[in-house]
């Protein structure tokens, strides 16, 4: 297994992660890419005209930084182990994704561009986006696909609230997939203009890797915060993976704990001492079943790191659910921002190097993640959080003493869903749902 | 094979021979790939020196709402690689064959990730050219030493804020002939030629390439235009795929499409009128 550090240096020179990233977009949109890139070496990496001072300011008196990292006391008790949450869900805007809306508009600024654009699924970057841009007073249009306008009504008033203009998208199966592709056109002619703010760690190359130090700070926060409050590292860091912004963002301070890549008899450890490696889940949606259906071009999941192969879509190469003839699949979860037939190439790489542990739950489990977190621990977590949580309950045993879960947004936006869904199944961790028809 | 690139390319023969030249594009299997072997003949019989088949891609990012649309129908009707080369192993052209796709289809085509067999049976079927518009200069070394191993063109795109060492760089790896971006956008037919399309063909001006508008030429008069302003081609694709898509039976554009392909080539010859005194030897008169 290759050092962080090797990682690193490869990755810098060329925009790619191990054989995963790169750039493929079309030519119009090169120099865009390339000019972000300058932008990103020079304001992000190298705090030039103190751009990282401004951002983190305003993560804080804006967004609500630091969030807390809590323990959960009954999910302690429940699985007999040490649980840790990082609230993510008190972020402003209930979610994430604010930490890579705000980043990027504020880089839009410092560019010069003029408008902003952006794709949303869930409609959670949508509405951090369209925040964002009211908070720089920059204009603002949001794409989303037909499906997920019809399935997330609060946050598109949210964003219309905020002054975004927001762009039903009808191709396709109306989800994030066609919201991306609309957002790449729009781009691909205002490009001189506008600056596209892509919701998670895919596309080309820099995004990836800005979003994600965008967002890396959900995990330097959570490190920090668990050596304070456990004085140690976790056994175990566990977050939900869709395109894989908060999963990244969480495990990124991570990836360097790992056990030293020197070889080793395997007696010569002494059981005594403390773990220094940090094992890290990545949970994604494994929707009604893992299984594809090739003829339909339907994959009734989101599971792409678990199953998905390699190809390229949207800019870069990575894992994907695609036919063999490389079409891409419709995706499906419960979940609409897990919702997506791609995955960040970053996280491509470090399941292909056995760094992140792929896992998946499905749409039940997931529904008594959220419902079993809400009731014992008082918190609606996001149904895209709550496959992170449906796998705590699934595979606690093996994750060690000390577990970190990244609770990435919260649940008030999925409401609807979940009673809709609930009605559906006998859930084992569901209140009796007719008490809400009253 | 070194020397590969100092022998024209039937494609770039294709350009200067019939100068200037018209590229026509339509989407392989819209609405099925019998029309759309119709299609391509009626095409050539019209005056097209160059015919680029799309193979449909579930995500076209660089599509307007025309192609997309001929994509999802070539797609609806099962449109598949296997049967696009063999569509192409059946047809019978003067004008060499090019297939545009996106970059994730030439990946796929094999057992696992490789661009190799995809230009391997591309070759076989006797296409002459790649173009993919997901695929920048930046990416494409695996894709270009896969197409000189089997003497294919792969043709870049050059768009409007192309410029400075990126322009450089592609005008020094031109194969086959120069993309002319016409617009910044996506495709699909426009009322007017850009201004755009002037300031790229300016800049072009000083390379000794073929080069080729496309992006919005939707007419005749379009193509005389962008010859007059110093294209050696014009490319149409929206303009043909609307006569299909407004055709009450498939075979009923099979006439449209050669009337539409003859006034785009009677247009761009009308272009070379003004400069046919000024370098070139004057157009032999067609038959």
């Amino acid at each position: 297994m290759s050092t962080e550090r090797e990682r690193d240096g490869k990755s810098s020179r060329t925009g790619t992660f191990g054989d995963y990233g790169g750039q493929y977009v079309p030519e119009a949109l090169m120099p865009a890419v390339q000019e972000l890139e300058d932008a990103y070496e020079r304001y992000v990496l190298e705090n030039e005209d103190g751009f990282m001072d401004e951002f983190r300011e305003r993560m804080r008196e804006f967004g609500g930084r630091p969030t807390p990292l809590q323990r959960a006391d009954r999910l302690s008790e429940r699985y007999d182990r040490e649980i840790y949450l990082k609230r993510e869900d008190l972020l402003h805007g209930g979610a994430h994704k604010l930490n890579n809306a705000l980043g990027q508009v504020l880089l839009a600024k410092y560019m010069g561009k003029e408008r902003i654009i952006a794709e949303t699924g869930a409609g959670q970057h949508g509405t951090a986006t369209a925040m964002a841009a009211a908070h720089l007073d920059m204009p603002c249009e949001i794409y989303m696909g037909r499906t997920d306008v019809n399935r997330q009504r609060p946050n598109v008033y949210r964003m219309r609230m905020n002054g975004a203009e927001v762009n039903p998208v009808e191709a396709g199966s109306g989800t994030l997939k066609e919201a991306i592709n609309e957002t790449m056109r729009d781009w691909a002619t205002t490009v001189e203009r506008t600056h596209y703010v892509i919701g998670s760690v895919v596309g080309p190359h820099p995004f990836p890797k800005m979003v994600r130090d965008f967002q890396s700070v959900i995990g330097t926060e959570a490190r920090k915060q668990i050596q304070e409050q456990a004085s140690r590292l976790p056994d175990s860091v566990v977050a939900c993976a869709g395109g894989g912004s908060n999963t990244m963002g969480t495990f990124h301070a991570f990836v360097p704990d790992e056990e030293s890549a020197e070889p080793r008899s395997a007696d010569d450890s002494s059981g005594q001492s403390p773990r220094e490696h940090v094992d890290l889940y990545a949970v994604e949606a494994g929707g009604s079943s893992l299984e594809i259906d090739e003829d339909e071009g339907l994959a009734p999941n989101s599971a792409t790191l678990s199953t998905g192969t390699d190809g390229v879509l949207h800019g870069a190469m990575t894992k994907l659910l695609q036919s063999t003839e490389g079409q891409i699949m419709e995706s499906h979860s419960v979940s609409a921002g897990l919702d997506y037939a791609g995955v960040g190439p970053e996280l491509s790489h470090l399941v292909e190097t056995g760094r992140v542990t792929p896992a998946s739950v499905d749409d039940e489990v997931a529904l008594n993640g959220f419902h079993r977190l809400s009731r014992l621990e008082g918190i609606i977590p996001a149904l895209e959080s709550s496959h992170a949580l449906g796998f705590l309950e699934e595979a606690h045993e093996d994750l060690g003493d000390l577990v970190v879960v990244n609770v990435s947004g919260r649940g008030d936006k999925d409401l609807e869903t979940v009673l809709e869904e609930t009605e559906k199944r006998d859930l084992a961790a569901a209140p009796d749902v007719e008490v809400f028809d009253q | 094979m070194s020397d590969e690139t100092s022998i024209e390319s039937d494609i770039e023969a294709a350009i200067r021979e019939n100068h200037p030249a018209l590229i026509t594009y339509i989407t392989a299997g819209d609405p099925s790939l019998e029309d759309t072997k119709e299609y391509v003949e009626a095409l050539d019989r019209g005056g097209s020196d160059l015919i680029e088949l799309g193979l449909p891609f579930s995500e076209p990012i660089a599509e307007g709402p025309t192609i997309q649309a001929a994509i999802n129908r070539a797609l609806d009707a099962g449109t598949t690689p296997q049967g696009f080369f063999e569509l192409v192993d059946d047809i019978e052209t003067e004008a060499p064959l090019l297939v545009m796709t996106y970059y994730n289809m030439i990946l796929q085509y094999g057992s696992e990730p490789d661009v190799k067999p995809f230009v391997e049976r591309a070759a076989e079927a006797g296409l002459s050219g790649i173009i993919v518009p997901d695929l920048p200069a930046e990416e494409s070394e695996p894709l270009r030493a896969a197409c000189d191993d089997h003497g294919l063109d792969l043709v870049f795109i050059v768009a409007p804020t192309t410029e400075g060492e990126r322009l450089e760089t592609i005008m020094s790896q031109v194969s086959g002939f120069a993309y002319v971006q016409a617009r910044l956008g996506t495709t699909g037919a426009r009322a007017n030629v850009s201004g755009a399309t002037h300031d790229s063909l300016a800049r072009l001006s000083e390379y000794d390439v073929p080069k080729a508008v496309g992006f919005g030429v939707s007419e005749g008069d379009h193509a005389a235009e962008i010859i007059e302003a110093g294209a050696d081609g014009v490319i149409v694709g929206s303009a043909l795929i609307d006569l299909i898509a407004s055709s009450d039976d498939p075979s009923d554009a099979i006439d449209a499409l050669e009337a539409k392909a003859a006034e785009l080539k009677r247009g761009a010859r009308r272009g070379t009128e003004n400069e046919a005194d000024e370098e070139v030897a004057p157009e032999p008169e067609q038959p």
